[in-house]
């Protein structure tokens, strides 16, 4: 653990940094920017992982893998999502989830 | 006190880069103010001494991910377009949303106690990880470690597959 850093403080930015994503997707319309929320609900819950493991279980490495494999997950979705993303721009000309409102092709 | 001085420019960093990422009315500034957001989080990561996964989050978030999005908002939107702004109604209810659940975890967290480990922490160089990362005894990941991979190989040839412009169906589409 580090010197004069609570557990706690670590897990409020964690938390605020989350529901601040979570707004984010709620509110946004763009295809972009709702995948930069997700990154940001991702990144978040990877603080969670590392915190814990440093402060309640310094012995073992398990959540600093954790965190690993869910960047190279985080990095697969970004890969297939913006592919998708680029797909539906080239259908429909707009990437504005009010416009997409039918399963072509 | 150091630490706490660092702690806390990270933290607000974060905060508001957050609030900024998702408010900001132009795309490719929210990009930016994603990058400065991951990258404070490699801070943090740097400040629990976990300098590998720091690494890779600078190299696979802010180097990878974050030029990707870039990439896509310049090829699906004009440089100077502005996003839509939601209904007045959605955004309150949204902010409504938001605040009850974080408001809901904050108490959470605040009534639970966790007893930090009294024990000395374990080493996390390169070294450590790249072992652990192929064993196959006790504390090894070598079967995460595989089907990472070949989940990041599908994803690759997926990726390719739906951007991929299909010209022999179009082909015969204008045929007909």
């Amino acid at each position: 653990m580090i010197q004069g850093i609570p557990l706690y403080y670590f897990l409020v930015v964690s938390t605020l940094m989350f529901f601040i994503g979570i707004f984010g997707f709620l509110t946004r319309k763009n295809l972009i920017t709702m995948l930069m929320s997700i990154e940001l609900i991702l990144n978040s819950v990877n603080i969670n992982f590392v915190v814990f493991n440093k402060y309640l279980y310094p012995q073992n490495l398990q959540g600093h893998f954790f965190s690993i494999i869910v960047i190279a997950v985080a990095a697969a979705e970004a890969a297939v999502g913006i592919a998708i993303i680029i797909n539906i721009y080239r259908n429909f000309r707009s990437i504005d989830v009010e416009n997409v409102d039918q399963m072509k092709n | 006190m150091n630490n706490q001085v660092m702690f806390v420019f990270l933290a607000l960093m974060i905060l508001v880069f957050s609030v900024l990422t998702v408010t900001s009315r132009k795309i490719l500034r929210a990009a930016v103010y994603l990058l400065f957001v991951l990258v404070s989080t490699a801070g943090i990561y740097f400040q629990l001494e976990y300098t590998f996964l720091a690494a890779v989050q600078l190299t696979v978030y802010a180097g990878g991910i974050v030029v990707l999005i870039i990439f896509s908002i310049l090829l699906t939107s004009h440089i100077s377009e502005k996003a839509a702004v939601s209904e007045w109604k959605q955004s309150v209810l949204s902010t409504l949303a938001s605040g009850a659940g974080a408001l809901l975890t904050l108490l959470t967290i605040y009534k639970f106690t966790f007893v930090p480990s009294p024990e000395p922490a374990s080493t996390s160089t390169v070294t450590d990880v790249g072992t652990a990362l192929i064993s196959t005894e006790h504390n090894g990941f070598a079967l995460p470690f595989e089907v990472v991979s070949i989940l990041l190989l599908a994803a690759m040839i997926g990726a390719i597959i739906v951007a991929r412009r299909e010209k022999d169906k179009n082909m015969n589409s204008e045929n007909k």
